[in-house]
């Protein structure tokens, strides 16, 4: 993969963002990510096909078929194939999926791969109606106001159980303020302006069932975010023909994808299985044990979802998560960096953009372009992991991603 | 009657109004409450939403729509519970939306007194006229075989006035709102002696549901929200004209306007409440308290002027502010009303001047929105009294000589019987006002 690009998260946190003026649309996300890969890759015309990740685009903005936007990206994508894939919030992991299987298929040599959402056009409490799609629809109405708020509380309340609340809750709170630090290193982070002293006691506060939920306060979800993310997906022949260096690609060297049972509810709340399994798969096709990862983005729409991913991907043991958090390992001067620029809590959540956006900073730290969020990759552990899940654990896209020199 | 029976047919007179909008939204809202629990499915709910205006119940209709649905947003984590058992309502827009009708469905807009005739309880929120009042009153109590309790929203007539006018023997109190009541969290309560039992206990609950902060105001005309404003506008006014004698009264008046508002630390200047609350209804309630004020005067000429003059402030129907004292751009005061031109004077003609007659603002006056969110908002305001007292300039003199003889209005109160103590005087100033510090207050002296 090559030639990435993020827009800014946009929402709350941004001082750009005002809710009660007109704003950019899936359009604008569109042009601006999309252009500036082609700008990258030497111009539409060497792109073979596209594909567009997104979730919700049909119920935010009320439009779909946006496989078509391409063409409104540059006019030299027009007749050229493209798609609109949707896996609920594993969107944009499905986006690149799709595109690795164009490529390793041999019917495109370059994939301009997008994942695009548009969220801030309903207040919250709508949103979540939309969110809600991820979910078995006739499990909406026993289901809380803020419906996946409600099914990751659940899990944390399971954890408490297991581990017991208080260091589940702290290590909840420094997943939390691991990942407003990173996103304050960021510039295009929804929270890289965020100035709270005091992260730890702010991720701390006591959850209120009766505003929210019974486990979980706002600073433990991730954000409600417009975005887009681009990233193409190239051949060493594709590579050739956009004229980018091979020390500023990265090789996709394992994928594990795998979709679970969306009318059943999970065998067990304290973990996240199918994580586990593509998580396994993409490390097992990449040949590689998950102690070679220099660095991994995981899908922390919440932050127990971040502490149970550490468990499913195999860097903590089962019922260590919380362990492994609170003992610094997640952090960026740690033994694993986790969600180097904030992931979905710090950097933002565009839903249908998140898995690109996770390629993207993958791209970004094992090609040295993640500026003042750059960490350390060392040699003997050249790889990266991205874990984008839709759902409650229902579609997950986990790759492996390794440095090229 | 126990507290639900007493709202099930409930009437709000002059609804269109300011007040009595608010009033039927809060209304109508704890009503939903009590209906929408499981033991009252089979009861029957009214609010009847009373004005004499026909054209505003439109509009009215709508205000109350838009809030229902603001609140609706706001507790639909609740709401998904209360409609469990409807399984046509799935999404949260589903719940709003029937939360929205069931409220809607409780209201019967209407121009015609007898609606009140079936009521139990009646919440007036009409003019500052106490024989309008009277004549309403009586003529209800005439027709209602229910003997409905009256609760009025007056801010200056005598309850016990009302009442043995009316002949409503005793089933009358002062239930009265600020302005706007559905963020206005305060309440004051007049009770009078010979109110019925149980009374004011459901006025109690009704104001606690309603999350209201209650303080009880002794029966005497103006109570304690309008006993210091009126009298705080007048010392304003006094002020100003003092002023005029070294230059304008227009410069005068936005010298004062500027001290009680930046100096004072208020969330607006005198002069600027008084067009919020309107020149014509200020001059309304002194002359409605005045008769009551043995040995005061509660009367302004200037307010005559004004208000002759047809510069009587107060509110458009979409909230915005007509102009008054001051004349407003976007809601921010732009010029000053001149008597003797019959015109507004730019204030960015003199206020440089009036500025530099004032001196320099200490750094330690806070604006009050900063003051307002401080932790210790009384020790912050101390700081700036101290630097007044410090300080020579005009500015600080004029504002330590306000806040004085606001802490002086707000004792007399308390000595004349009106408030219970002096904490009730600062509650009400806090709540009712939004100031950031209560007028009794020794770091003033």
């Amino acid at each position: 993969m090559i030639a990435g690009y993020n827009t800014i998260s946009m929402g709350t946190g941004r001082k750009e963002f005002n809710p009660k003026k007109e704003r950019p649309g899936l359009e604008h996300y569109m042009k601006e990510a999309g252009q500036a890969t082609l700008a990258q890759i030497g111009g539409a015309g060497n792109v073979d096909e596209g594909v567009v990740g997104n979730f919700m685009a049909s119920r935010f903005n009320k439009q779909a078929h946006l496989g078509a936007f391409m063409a409104m990206v540059d006019p030299g994508l027009r007749y050229k194939p493209s798609l609109r894939v949707e896996g609920a919030c594993a969107s944009g992991g499905l986006a690149l999926v799709s595109g690795i299987k164009s490529v390793l298929s041999g019917s495109a040599e370059v994939v301009l791969a997008m994942g695009v959402e548009v969220q801030n056009t309903v207040k919250a409490i709508y949103g979540a109606d939309i969110l809600a799609g991820a979910g078995w629809f006739p499990r909406r109405k026993d289901g809380h106001a803020y419906f996946f708020p409600g099914q990751f509380s659940d899990r944390a309340g399971a954890y408490y159980e297991k581990i017991g609340r208080d260091k589940a809750r702290k290590a909840m709170a420094r997943w939390y303020r691991n990942a407003i630090e990173n996103a304050r290193l960021c510039p295009t982070a929804q929270e890289f302006e965020n100035k709270t002293a005091d992260l730890e006691a702010q991720g701390l506060m006591e959850p209120n069932p009766k505003s929210f939920t019974d486990h979980l306060n706002v600073f433990d979800c991730s954000k409600v975010s417009d975005g887009a993310s681009t990233i193409a997906i190239v051949s060493e022949e594709g590579l050739k023909r956009c004229g980018v260096a091979l020390k500023d690609a990265v090789e996709v060297v394992g994928v594990g994808h795998a979709a679970d049972d969306i009318t059943a509810l999970p065998d067990d709340l304290t973990r996240l299985n199918t994580i586990a399994y593509a998580a396994k798969e993409a490390l097992k096709s990449a040949g590689i044990t998950v102690d070679q990862l220099a660095t991994v983005e995981t899908h922390d729409c919440f932050s127990i979802a971040g502490i149970l991913g550490m468990e499913a991907i195999g860097l903590a043991a089962e019922g260590k998560g919380a362990d492994f958090v609170l003992e610094g390992n997640t952090a960026r001067d740690g033994k694993i960096p986790v969600n180097t620029t904030g992931g979905l809590i710090g950097w933002g959540h565009p839903t249908g953009a998140t898995g690109v956006h996770q390629a993207v900073t993958i791209w970004e730290q094992l090609t040295g372009k993640a500026g003042a969020a750059q960490i350390t990759i060392p040699s003997d552990r050249p790889y990266g992991l991205t874990v984008n899940m839709g759902g409650d654990d229902r579609t997950v896209v986990a790759i492996v991603f390794k440095k090229t020199v | 009657m126990d507290y639900t029976e007493r709202l099930s047919n409930v009437t709000v007179l002059g609804a269109a109004g300011k007040m009595g909008s608010g009033i039927l939204l809060l209304t109508s809202l704890e009503i939903a409450d009590l209906m929408l629990k499981p033991e009252n499915k089979d009861r029957h709910f009214v609010v009847n939403a009373v004005d004499v205006t026909s054209g505003a119940l439109p509009g009215l209709m709508n205000y109350i729509r838009g809030q229902v649905l603001k609140a609706a947003e706001k507790k639909v984590v609740m709401l998904r519970k209360v409609y469990a058992g409807r399984k046509d309502l799935i999404e949260n827009s589903d719940i709003i939306e029937a939360y929205i009708n069931d409220v809607m469905n409780l209201i019967r807009p209407g121009t015609r007194i007898e609606a009140a005739y079936d009521s139990t309880l009646v919440f007036e929120a009409v003019s500052e006229n106490a024989a309008l009042k009277t004549k309403l009153f009586r003529q209800i109590n005439e027709n209602n075989p229910n003997k409905p309790w009256i609760f009025t929203n007056t801010s200056s007539v005598p309850i016990g006035g009302l009442d043995k006018d009316a002949g409503l023997e005793g089933r009358i109190l002062g239930f009265h709102f600020y302005n706007p009541p559905a963020i206005q969290k305060l309440v004051e309560l007049i009770t009078i002696g010979t109110n019925p039992e149980g009374m004011k206990e459901f006025a109690l609950q009704l104001a606690k549901n309603m999350r209201k902060v209650v303080v009880p105001s002794n029966d005497i005309a103006g109570f304690i929200g309008n006993g210091h404003f009126m009298r705080d506008a007048l010392y304003a006014l006094g002020e100003a004209g003092r002023l005029s004698a070294e230059m304008p009264l227009h410069e005068a008046i936005y010298a004062v306007n500027r001290v009680s508002q930046d100096y004072l630390m208020r969330p607006m200047g005198i002069f600027q409440l008084i067009d919020y609350v309107g020149v014509d209804v200020v001059r309304f309630i002194m002359n409605v308290m005045n008769p009551h004020m043995p040995g005061e005067n509660l009367h302004s000429p200037v307010l005559d002027e004004l208000f002759d003059k047809g510069v009587k402030g107060g509110q458009f129907s979409d909230g915005s502010q007509k102009d008054g004292f001051l004349k407003y751009e976007k809601g921010r005061p732009v010029a000053v009303y001149s008597i003797e031109k019959g015109d507004y004077a730019a204030t960015e003609g003199f206020a440089a001047k009036a500025d530099a007659w004032l001196g320099a603002l200490p750094a330690t006056a806070m604006p009050w929105k900063n003051l307002v969110k401080a932790a210790d908002k009384d020790a912050m305001a101390a700081l700036a009294f101290a630097d007044y007292k410090k300080s020579g300039d005009t500015g600080a003199s004029l504002a330590l000589a306000y806040a004085r003889r606001s802490r002086e209005i707000g004792a007399k109160l308390v000595s004349d019987g009106v408030a219970h103590s002096a904490a009730d005087v600062n509650t009400v100033l806090l709540t009712g006002f939004f100031h950031a510090y209560g007028p009794v207050n020794d770091f003033v002296l």
